[in-house]
């Protein structure tokens, strides 16, 4: 078995009072890792629903491996799927379970109990096969509603948030073993979750959602690097990136509620409003130069410390080393790289591709130091070695 | 000392509901059972111990025979056809159905009816001549029915009216099952090409066993129980033709006051219904999932 592409045109859902899923086009490709993204009721179960053929669609195609799948039952679909439930059957045992499958197609025994043996040592879940599902714990149980899809041997694997009642440890186990299982099978895997964590440790492709829509569809890198849009930007990365906004002034930019100007203009019409974003962990704290910020509270992480700071009136989060000391009430100066910045229209919540160009150096890195240098424009940038 | 008070808390605690449990179960079933063996008092004539004689008298009572043949029939009918269509039923009323909660009240209403009340109705659908059901069969040129006069067909038109109180009492049960099993089974089965009815038999049926053997004590219980509407409709006439265990109890206690002979057929039929009871727990239990 290897996986099979699926490809999505236009699949719209709606109900009476309201539509999941709008007119939504992608594809998964075959043997990929394909996660879908977004906060709760954004359509994600829908738009997973729809491919598995357990809701209709309103409008739209779903192609599975070319073929135009959108009218046929989810048994012609080559799918196999995991519950978020499990949804395993309470009165059957393990084996039972695993088998249901196979049993209804009626495979012949000997290569029932063979197909069993193989999955059930995959999975470890020998030892367990005489048991019900009440008597097993939650990993086990997944691992079960998991051995029900891998041993249909079906190309394509749905999931529904499947770790999502799991404690801590189990779940990063989990990852890792099913991701290890996807490239060993070489599934086209479609996965749901609404934890950004999650999507970006497992996925090879993030389609990220947002009220029925989607925001942004590329790989976890990408998304990271890359957030086209505001949605993305604040849904990826813990803590969330710092959102800053931007307000227009004579000749440039400065932020809210700062007096001392930010960023030299930039060619092309903008709205009066932009959104400045850095991520924690791109911020950096210099003697000199940066952006200076009045340190609020510090909240112990263990490895890191997070520094919650304010610059006028906007907040932001740094996560630092502890061998930086830093005391409430003291001014620090933040520094980020080139490139760390991100840029967005507080409008629209597009990405700006001027966002290259702003950074924050500590004086050393500037030639000129004028206590507080920030490179808005190209020029600037070029400026600093 | 404190230990002692605590007991003291204990059995006052449940002196109440002893008292009742002895004063109106376990008192009247051990007297009824010792007067099986006496003879029924009249006047002056004290109750005499006889022994086995109204045991006796019971084998040879052909009232008695006919009566439990009546009984065993109404059982081996109701039981199952009113299990299946309340199944049947709440299978249909769990489907995505338009006016749903209107169907559902629909069936539900004759349990909540009186059976005398239900009885009566049914008298005017039986009324040879023009009742509901001879009109219907006037319409196609069929000629008039004694439903409940004649011995062949009153214990037929009888159990049609349990039937009909019955399952929708049972439907409501197994409704509540069916809605409790999470669509997600539905739907697992369904991405494994399980079709309908391997569904049904596979998964459905088998959790719903504790409901089924739930509804069937109650069936089985009830098929010797419910008796009102043989007062309202046939009198357990023509000919003792429909007339039921309890019924028959009934009739010797408090129509021919033969009281210690009404004792030793209450004591038949306790004893019957309690070898029923334990033989269904004893077989079905073991095939039960419960969750
Ligand atoms: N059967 C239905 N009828 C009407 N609206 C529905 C139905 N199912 C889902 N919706 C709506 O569609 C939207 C998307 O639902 P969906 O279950 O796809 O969300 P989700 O992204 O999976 O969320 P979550 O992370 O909470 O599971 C929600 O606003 C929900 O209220
Ligand atoms: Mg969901």
């Amino acid at each position: 078995m290897s996986g099979v592409e699926i490809e999505v045109r236009a699949l719209t859902k709606s109900w009476e009072e309201a539509t999941a899923v709008d007119g939504i086009s992608f594809t998964a490709p075959a043997g990929a890792f394909t996660v879908l993204l977004g906060p709760s009721g954004c359509g994600k179960s829908t738009s997973l629903r729809l491919i598995a053929g357990l809701e209709e669609a309103t409008a739209g195609q779903i192609l599975i491996d070319g073929e135009d799948v959108t009218q046929q039952p989810p048994n012609k679909r080559q799918i196999s799927m995991v519950f978020q439930s499990y949804a395993l059957f309470p009165h059957l045992s393990v084996a039972e379970n695993i088998l249901f499958g196979l049993k209804v197609r009626r495979v012949p025994v000997p290569e029932q109990s063979a197909r069993l043996e193989k999955t059930a040592a995959l999975l470890g879940l020998s030892e367990l096969l005489k048991r019900r599902p009440s008597q097993l714990s939650g990993g086990q149980q997944q691992r079960v509603a998991l051995g029900r899809a891998i041993i249909a041997e079906k190309p394509i694997c749905l999931m529904d948030e499947p770790l999502s009642n799991l404690d801590a440890k189990l779940r990063h186990e989990m990852r890792i073993e099913l991701r290890a299982l996807q490239q060993k099978l070489g599934l086209t895997m479609v996965y749901v979750t609404h934890d950004q964590a999650e999507a970006i440790s497992m996925a090879d492709k993030i389609i990220v959602l947002n009220g029925g829509r989607i925001e942004q569809a590329a790989s976890p890198r990408a998304i990271y690097e890359t957030p086209a849009s505001l949605f993305t930007a604040r849904f990826i990365g813990t803590p969330p990136m710092n959102l800053l906004r931007l307000a227009k002034q004579e000749g440039g930019w400065r932020i809210a509620g700062d007096t001392a100007p930010f960023a030299e203009s930039f060619d092309g019409p903008h709205p009066d409003e932009l959104v400045l974003g850095l991520r924690p962990e791109d911020l950096g704290v210099a003697d000199s130069g940066g952006l200076p910020a009045l340190v609020e509270s510090i909240e112990y992480l263990g490895s890191d410390n997070l520094i919650d700071c304010r610059v006028g009136s906007e907040r932001l989060t740094a996560r630092l080393p502890h061998r930086h000391r830093i005391t409430p009430g003291e001014l620090v100066r933040l520094t980020w790289a080139q490139g760390a910045a991100h840029l967005f229209n507080a409008i629209t919540g597009e990405r700006l591709a001027e966002a290259s160009r702003l950074y924050a150096g500590s004086s050393h890195d500037l030639q000129n130091d004028r206590g507080r240098q920030i490179a808005a424009n190209s020029t600037a940038a070029t400026g600093a070695s | 000392m404190y230990r002692r008070i605590e007991w003291i808390y204990a059995w006052l605690l449940l002196m109440p509901a002893l008292i009742l449990l002895f004063a109106f179960t376990h008192y009247p079933a051990v007297t009824t059972f010792w007067a099986s063996f006496f003879s029924t008092p009249r006047g002056r004539r004290q109750a005499e111990f006889v022994g086995l004689e109204n045991y006796i008298t019971l084998i040879e009572d052909e009232t008695f025979w006919q009566v439990l043949l009546n009984n065993t029939w109404f059982a081996l009918i109701t039981i199952p056809v009113s299990i299946s269509l309340a199944l049947i039923m709440a299978l249909w009323v769990d489907g995505k159905l338009r006016g749903r909660s209107f169907i559902r009240m629909a069936y539900f209403a004759p349990t909540v009816l009186p059976l005398i009340a239900v009885a009566n109705i049914w008298m005017f659908f039986y009324t040879p001549g023009f009742g509901l059901i001879d009109q219907v069969r006037g319409l196609f040129g069929f000629g008039e029915v004694n439903w409940l006069g004649d011995p062949e067909l009153a214990l037929g038109s009888v159990i049609v009216v349990a039937i009909w109180k019955e399952a929708g009492f049972f439907m409501i049960f197994y409704l509540a099952a069916l809605q409790s099993i999470p669509p997600s089974l539905r739907e697992a089965a369904a991405i494994e090409g399980a079709s309908r009815w391997t569904y049904f038999r596979r998964i459905v049926f088998p959790l719903l066993m504790p409901t089924t053997l739930f509804v069937s004590v109650n069936a089985v219980i009830n098929s010797f129980r419910l008796v009102d509407h043989i007062f309202v409709m046939t009198n357990g006439g023509p000919n003792n033709a429909s007339s039921l265990l309890l019924f028959y109890i009934y009739e010797t206690a408090f129509q021919y006051w033969e009281t210690a002979y009404a004792s030793t057929l209450t004591v038949v039929l306790l004893l019957l219904l309690s070898l029923l009871a334990i033989g269904q727990f004893y077989f079905v239990d073991r095939k039960v999932h419960y969750r």
